[in-house]
């Protein structure tokens, strides 16, 4: 039996203490008046300066004030941006973690029971991941953060555009419709994963028809407030731009970073011996997700990109403007790490066997969709005052820490074979 | 009796794979299993070499994204510049992303189709083949074994096929 060792428990302390204090660091270094801001833009554009002196006249000093002032609310929005990007990653990488394993059960896969325990343990993240999300949704809805510009009334007031979406974006309601989604994932996971532990002490066949009628009503659940909930969370953002696939474009994106964590735990945790019963077929399943969902991911966002792109109308394109600005190189580089990189490497059948290989293209595929969601998020909160610096790097961090000390906690308290699944058997002799 | 082959016929797929185990163990030449449904595991049994009709489906990918590419190129931006979008650029590179469903399909149909081709030739098909069943029980649900002997083992080999359990054991000129 497993049980959590001191070296992950050492560096997952480590990494969220220094992802804490690196989070604590930015966010007292950002800056807190106008005055700041433009001594720092001045020294970052002294050779612009000097040019432009002669220029200079009240309509140029104005315009540097309002531009100032811009820049200051960005960059204190800069460390929340980076807090809530690797919290939500890792929430939705949890969650969907969990949708891939009420799919094996409302699949009734025959492939996949020894791996069960390991999609659970991942899924045990969902609790802490979405107290984390209200907490910093609590704080944009105090106005301590302007990571949603539509929970600010001043803005709200001044936009027609947005005055006529409040029937749908408004705080309460939010917060309703957010506790809403977490209670019913979080309920029905915990009924589900404990039901699959009932089963190993109690041989009951109804144990596994429940499970499988709780992992459907789970999915049907689950696509519907998944696509709201990208909506609520991260489309709302951009308050002004809708994008009729945004729900499956995060669905792929945290269902392949799932599939992909699912798979680095289990050949960690079968490098310690401690999952012999695991073999190579189930690895090449895995990665055979991790490339089908990456393609599935690419097949995605290339259908939201094109629409937009080719129909050129304004209040649409800004949102791919804004990134093809600002963004070009997370925004373009992402799509490199999340499609051609799987594509290429994990094409051949060879290599889905090859456990370094999966793991490097495993964390590539993480680090792909990390910067996915960063570059959904950050454009509309930090715009072009964005970096991947300290606040970045301490959050990712910090949640990664909290996520491997979480589930490998989780992975400590059960047996990791499953007993009694009727499918255990098949699963074990599973071969491709 | 230079070239003589051993027909040994099975009734159960399960049966057939230990067969076959047990005369590869033995070290006889199997020359040809066939079965009426493709028995799972029975290639890697018998030891035929992997296939690479996968290689050839991904440079005939290839071959397929080139023509896609080289096509539109001429078609849209070279022969009769199109204004796509409302963007009139007529540039190859700034107008990719509306040939990219076409580079897709045709990526997919080259793979597709001349893998087909590829297979069926590899496999000497082609219409109006007469079929190479030894026996016509092989399109139903019967499974043979096809083993090369010669005038020194065609005993023994007749035994540890025997054991292995046959139904039916013929001798036959090539």
């Amino acid at each position: 039996m497993y049980k959590m060792s001191k070296n992950v428990q050492l560096t997952a302390i480590i990494l969220m203490i220094v992802g804490a204090v690196g989070l604590i660091y930015s966010f007292v270094d950002t800056p807190s008046s106008v005055e700041e801001v433009k001594e720092m833009l001045a020294n970052d554009h002294h050779g612009d300066e000097a040019n432009t002196a002669n220029a200079a006249n009240a309509d140029h000093v104005d315009d540097h004030d309002s531009h100032a002032e811009h820049v200051l609310t960005q960059l204190k929005n800069k460390p929340w941006t980076a807090i809530y990007t690797s919290s939500l990653f890792f929430f939705l990488l949890a969650l969907g973690a969990f949708a891939f394993y009420a799919i094996q059960h409302a699949s009734q896969a025959g492939w996949s029971p020894v791996l069960f325990r390991v999609m659970e343990g991942v899924s045990h993240y969902m609790l802490p991941g979405a107290v984390i999300l209200i907490v910093i949704f609590i704080f944009s809805a105090l106005n301590m953060n302007h990571l949603f510009i539509w929970m600010d009334p001043e803005i709200v007031a001044n936009d027609s555009i947005i005055s006529a979406k409040t029937g749908y974006l408004n705080i309460p309601f939010f917060f309703i419709r957010a506790l809403i989604y977490i209670g019913g994932w979080i309920l029905l996971s915990r009924v589900i994963i404990n039901n699959s532990r009932k089963l190993d002490n109690n041989p009951d066949i109804r144990l596994h028809k429940k499970n499988f009628k709780l992992s459907a009503i789970f999915l049907v659940f689950f696509i519907v407030t998944e696509s709201m909930m990208s909506w609520d969370w991260i489309m709302s953002i951009d308050t002004h731009w809708f994008s009729t696939l945004f729900g499956w474009y995060v669905f792929a994106s945290m269902f392949v970073a799932g599939i992909t964590a699912i798979a680095l735990i289990t050949i960690y945790l079968k490098k310690l011996g401690y999952m012999e019963f695991v073999n190579d077929s189930h690895i090449h399943d895995l990665a055979k997700f991790m490339f089908g969902m990456s393609i599935f991911w690419t097949y995605l966002w290339f259908s939201q990109f094109l629409l937009i792109w080719y129909s050129n109308i304004p209040e649409e394109i800004v949102y791919y403007a804004a990134r093809i600005q600002d963004y070009k190189i997370p925004f373009f580089g992402m799509v490199a790490i999340n499609f051609l990189f799987p594509l290429l490497i994990l094409m051949n059948s060879d290599f889905k066997r090859i456990n370094w290989i999966i793991v490097f293209s495993g964390i590539t595929i993480l680090v792909g969709h990390y910067l996915n969601f960063y570059v959904m998020i950050a454009p509309g909160t930090v715009g072009e005052s964005w970096s991947i610096g300290i606040p970045e790097i301490s959050s990712v961090l910090l949640i990664a820490g909290l996520f491997i000390f979480v589930v490998f906690n989780a992975l400590g308290k059960v047996n990791l074979l499953p007993k009694n699944n009727p499918f255990l058997k098949e699963s074990k002799n599973y071969h491709y | 009796m230079a070239s003589k082959v051993l027909q040994a016929i099975y009734t159960d797929d399960d049966i057939l794979m230990e067969a076959v185990k047990s005369v590869r163990a033995n070290k006889y030449h199997i020359e040809e299993v066939y079965t009426p449904f493709p028995v799972h595991g029975l290639d890697k049994a018998m030891g035929l070499k992997e296939t690479r009709l996968a290689i050839t489906a991904f440079l005939y990918g290839i071959v397929g994204l080139v023509v896609a590419t080289a096509m539109m190129n001429f078609i849209m931006i070279e022969d009769w510049p199109q204004n796509i979008g409302g963007k009139p650029s007529f540039s190859f590179i700034e107008n990719m992303p509306s040939f990219v469903p076409i580079m897709f399909e045709l990526t997919v149909f080259f793979a597709a189709h001349l893998m087909v081709i590829t297979f069926y030739m590899r496999s000497k098909l082609w219409p109006f083949k007469k079929a190479e069943n030894p026996d016509l029980r092989t399109t139903d649900d019967r499974f043979l074994m096809e083993i090369s002997v010669n005038e020194k083992n065609h005993k023994e080999l007749t035994d540890l096929v025997y054991n292995s359990g046959a139904t039916e054991i013929k001798l036959k000129d090539n």
